[in-house]
C-alpha cells in the first residue's frame, strides 16, 4: 500500500500536481504541456484525434474510412430518434436546446445535486422525466441519440468547469483524478502507465494514444465492436484488460472519471462521433 | 492433479533411465520449453506484448529486448526477482508483478527464469 501511494504521487507529479491538493487548473496546465512537449510535431489541435494524432501509419487508413464513415447510420437512427415524440407529446428538445446541439454544455458539475452530470445521464433523465424507460448506457439507442447530438455540436469546445470555492466539486474532481493515476486489477495499471507515460509506444503491434483529447471524439464506431459505443463502454474495456473489474456505466466513479478527463482536454473541440478501430 | 513441473520433472527423470534419450532431453531443457511457452502464452506471460525476445511475432516496445541474459544478469535472485515483482527495482513499473499477483505460479516463474538465460 505504502508502495502504492509513493507511485501514486510521483507519478501525479510527473504529470501535474499532488491528487490530495486539486489545483484542477495547474493540473491541466501541466498535463497538457506533457504531451505537448513529448509529441512536439503533433499540432494542438490534431489531439482530438486520438491514436491517429501520432500514428502516422493507421492515420491514412483511418482518413480513408472517414470518406464513407462507419457511424453514419448511427447518427441518422439518432436523429430519427431526437424528432420522433414520447408517449406524451414532449419529445428531447423539451430537454435538449438549439436540436440537441448541447454536447459543448457536458458534463458539468450540479451544484444543489452534489455530482457530475454527463450527456447520456442527462439523456435519460429527460426520458424518465415524460414517462420513458431509461435506455441501456453502453450501446445502441443512447450511443446513436449521443452520436446525434455530438454530431449537431461539432466545433463547441472543451470548456469543463470545475468552481475552485465548491469542496464537493473539487473533491470529485480529484476522485476522477485518483482514479486516472491509480494502479488497479492483477497486471496492475493505471491509466496513466498506457496513455501518459506509455503514450507512443506499442503493446505488441498496437500503438497506445495520449490521453490529451480522449474525451472529445466520442461516441466511438469501433471495428472491434462493429458498432457504436459510448465513453463509459471504453472506460469499462479498458479497466477490464488489466484484469480489474469494471465499474457500473454512468455510475459516480466513471462520471467522475469523465469529468476529470474532459477538463484536462479543455480547449480543444468536441468532434464525435468517430471511428476506431 | 499432478503439477505441471512435477509432471515434467517427472517426465524428465524417466527418460534419464532410458538410454540413448537422455542426452537430447535433459530436466533443464524441458524446464526451458515450460519456460518459453509459458512467456509467449498471451493469457500467461505474454511478454511479447512489451519485449522484443527470441524473435517472437509482433513485440511491443514498452520494456528493452530481452538478450543477453547472462551477461546482463549473472544475478540469478535478481532476474528471478524482476520478474516476480519488478516494484522491487522500480516502483512505477509497469511490467505486471507476476509473482506478487499471482499471475502465473512460482514453478513458471523459475521456468522462464530458465529460459531467459538461454537469450
Ligand atoms: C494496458 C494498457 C491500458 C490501460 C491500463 C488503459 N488503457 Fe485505455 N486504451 C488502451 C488501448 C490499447 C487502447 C486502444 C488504442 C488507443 O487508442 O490507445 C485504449 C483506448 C482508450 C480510449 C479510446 C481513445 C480513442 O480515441 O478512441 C480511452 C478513452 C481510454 N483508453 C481510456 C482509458 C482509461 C480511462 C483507463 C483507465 C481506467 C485506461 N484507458 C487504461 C490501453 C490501455
Ligand atoms: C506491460 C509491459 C511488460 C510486460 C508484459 C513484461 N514486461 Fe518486462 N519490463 C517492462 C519494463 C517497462 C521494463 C523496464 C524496467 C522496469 O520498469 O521494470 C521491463 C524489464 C524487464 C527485465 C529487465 C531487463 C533489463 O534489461 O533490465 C526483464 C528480465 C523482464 N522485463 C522480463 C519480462 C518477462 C520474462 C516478462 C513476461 C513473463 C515480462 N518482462 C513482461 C515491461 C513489461
Amino acid at each position: 500500500m505504502r508502495m502504492f501511494l509513493v507511485a501514486l504521487a510521483a507519478t501525479a507529479m510527473a504529470i501535474g500536481g499532488l491528487a490530495t491538493h486539486a489545483d484542477p487548473e495547474t493540473d491541466r496546465i501541466a498535463f497538457q504541456k506533457y504531451y505537448t512537449t513529448k509529441f512536439p510535431s503533433v499540432p494542438r489541435d490534431d489531439f482530438q484525434n486520438g491514436i491517429y494524432s501520432i500514428d502516422k501509419v493507421s492515420r491514412e487508413e483511418w482518413m480513408e474510412i472517414e470518406e464513407f464513415p462507419p457511424y453514419e447510420l448511427a447518427i441518422d437512427a439518432g436523429r430519427d430518434q431526437f424528432e420522433t415524440p414520447f408517449a406524451n407529446g414532449k419529445s428531447y428538445s423539451d430537454c435538449f436546446e438549439n436540436d440537441g446541439a448541447v454536447r459543448g454544455q457536458y458534463p458539468y458539475w450540479d451544484a444543489e445535486r452534489k455530482e457530475v452530470i454527463t450527456l447520456e445521464l442527462a439523456i435519460n433523465e429527460c426520458r424518465e422525466a415524460n414517462g420513458e424507460k431509461p435506455l441501456k448506457y453502453q450501446k445502441g439507442k443512447i450511443a446513436e441519440l449521443s452520436a446525434y447530438m455530438s454530431f449537431m455540436s461539432r466545433g463547441q469546445k472543451v470548456n469543463v468547469v470545475i468552481p475552485t470555492d465548491d469542496p464537493d466539486a473539487l473533491a470529485a474532481y480529484a476522485r476522477g483524478k485518483e482514479f486516472y493515476y491509480r494502479k488497479r486489477g492483477q497486471l496492475n495499471f493505471a491509466c496513466i502507465d498506457c496513455h501518459g507515460s506509455g503514450s507512443g509506444n506499442r503493446v505488441r503491434s498496437e500503438m497506445l494514444s495520449p490521453a490529451y483529447g480522449h474525451p472529445t471524439g466520442w461516441p466511438v464506431y469501433r471495428s472491434k465492436w462493429g458498432a457504436i459505443g459510448t465513453i463509459h463502454r471504453r472506460f469499462g474495456g479498458c479497466n477490464r484488460q488489466v484484469r480489474a473489474a469494471s465499474f457500473k456505466p454512468q455510475g459516480r466513479e466513471y462520471r467522475e472519471l469523465e469529468f476529470f478527463l474532459t477538463y484536462m482536454s479543455n480547449g480543444l473541440e468536441f468532434n464525435g462521433p468517430s471511428a476506431r478501430r | 492433479m499432478i503439477k505441471k513441473t512435477s509432471f515434467f520433472a517427472l517426465l524428465a527423470s524417466f527418460l534419464m533411465l532410458l538410454p540413448g534419450t537422455y542426452a537430447t532431453v535433459s530436466a533443464d531443457e524441458a524446464m526451458v520449453a515450460k519456460g518459453k511457452q509459458v512467456a509467449l502464452d498471451r493469457r500467461k506471460g505474454n511478454c511479447l506484448a512489451c519485449h522484443m525476445m527470441d524473435n517472437g511475432p509482433l513485440p511491443g516496445n514498452q520494456g528493452p529486448p530481452l538478450l543477453a541474459m547472462k551477461a546482463r544478469f549473472p544475478d540469478r535472485a535478481k532476474l528471478r526477482e524482476q520478474v516476480a515483482n519488478p516494484l522491487t527495482f522500480n516502483p512505477f513499473s509497469i511490467m505486471p508483478p507476476f509473482g506478487l499477483h499471482n499471475i502465473i505460479s512460482d514453478d513458471e516463474i523459475d521456468a522462464i527464469v530458465e529460459y531467459l538465460y538461454t537469450l
